[in-house]
């Protein structure tokens, strides 16, 4: 699966250890409580209960690290869904490497858990393109406004609204079939 | 939920299907977030750690560096405009999270509440006064338990007999108050005077150290 470019470091200021600023972003406990339920909740989604907290925590280790140099307040959620479609990228990846891969069939096949059973509809979502199932987990899974879904999968706003869409469009004709 | 503009209304049983995907527990939440506080704390990674912790006075939400006690937030303030606080003024990686200081300084705050303490040992971090207020702030640490001054005095001490309203404004604005004794300090009248954490916790305080 292709890695989609991601935009996040532009939103990050130079450090400049030697004049510490007024900080304008919110305390970083208030975007683990805002945040961090639909962040669990995608992160468990798209790798399984154990490799998803994983992901979760290494998502929020990172963020927490360069948190102080994010200039913009407004683009937290977008900058932080970035870091986690990274990490589950990764998680997907360590666990298709390893040691007992017939554990870990579903995760090979697409890197992509159905959080609900089979039949419904994220078991459809599995079978979209890329790009379009990532961007329907960010819109509905963990809530994202378009403008975070784009900032998250380095697209703009619009390309992150056409898969969303398009994915929708998708969705439903495998409805009306089935 | 942000309304979607493009979306076909034939959408809405797929989107009202997409939505609803259970929320993993909120016990599954709170044990993750913990983890997480475990490993950025372990990894340096927290500037400002606190944690709360109920008192006879009420509930005290206790900031710590790793210099000291930075805040404590009274019952009486907005706890979020605590966390604000420190967020802007010292850094925003604040976390819920547990560290050695803030354990000695629940203890502490424990034995001072049962009548077994009589000063603080803790580390103070005095980053959020400077100047002035600090000075005011200093001469009140050194007033003794059970006794009390005035805010003349404690300008006066600070080396401004003249500055009383501005000592007021600095004991008002004590960020660490308990540890820094604010509450000993009346009016010349002998009257309570105003306290950040409002007259009758101040009034509760200064029974407290009453000598029986």
């Amino acid at each position: 699966m292709p890695v989609p470019a991601t935009r996040d470091d532009s939103s990050i200021a130079p450090v400049d250890p030697a004049r510490p600023r007024r900080s304008r972003l919110p305390p970083f406990d208030a975007v683990v409580e805002l945040h961090g339920r639909a962040l669990l909740r995608f992160c468990i989604a798209r790798l399984g209960p154990d490799r998803g907290e994983d992901a979760f925590q290494e998502t929020l280790l990172a963020a927490l690290r360069r948190y102080p140099q994010l200039r913009d307040p407004d683009a937290v959620l977008g900058w932080l869904f970035a870091i986690a479609h990274r990490k589950v990228i990764d998680g997907a990846r360590s666990a298709a490497r390893g040691p007992t891969p017939s554990d870990r069939i579903d995760e090979q096949a697409g890197a992509w858990l159905d959080p609900e059973p089979t039949g419904s509809v994220w078991s459809r979502v599995a079978q979209l393109p890329p790009k379009q199932r990532e961007a329907i987990a960010l819109r509905f899974l963990a809530d994202l406004p378009h403008r975070d879904v784009g900032a998250a999968m380095g697209t703009s706003t619009e390309a992150a609204r056409r898969n969303v869409h398009e994915g929708l469009r998708r969705l439903r004709a495998d409805g009306d079939r089935a | 939920m942000t309304p979607t503009p493009t979306t076909d209304p034939d959408d809405a049983a797929t989107i009202a299907a997409l939505r609803a995907a259970d929320d993993a527990p909120e016990d599954a939440f709170a044990r993750a977030r913990q983890r997480f506080a475990g490993r950025a704390a372990a990894d340096g990674l927290v500037d400002v750690a606190y944690e709360d912790h109920d008192s006879p006075l009420g509930r005290l939400r206790i900031g710590a560096t790793a210099r000291g006690v930075v805040r404590i937030g009274l019952p009486a303030e907005d706890p979020e405009a605590v966390l604000e606080q420190l967020a802007r003024e010292i850094s925003p990686r604040v976390l819920r999270s547990g560290s050695a200081l803030l354990t000695t300084a629940r203890h502490e705050l424990d034995e001072y509440f049962a009548g077994a303490r009589r000063q603080f040992d803790v580390a103070l971090d005095w980053r959020l006064t400077r100047a002035f207020r600090r000075q005011v702030l200093e001469a009140t640490a050194r007033i003794p338990y059970g006794a009390t001054s005035s805010y003349r005095d404690v300008a006066t001490v600070a080396g401004s007999p003249n500055a009383v309203r501005a000592a007021g404004t600095a004991l008002a604005t004590n960020p660490l108050p308990l540890l820094v004794p604010c509450h000993r300090v009346l009016r010349s009248d002998g009257a309570l005077g105003q306290y950040r954490g409002g007259a009758a916790a101040k009034g509760q305080l200064l029974a407290l150290e009453r000598p029986a």
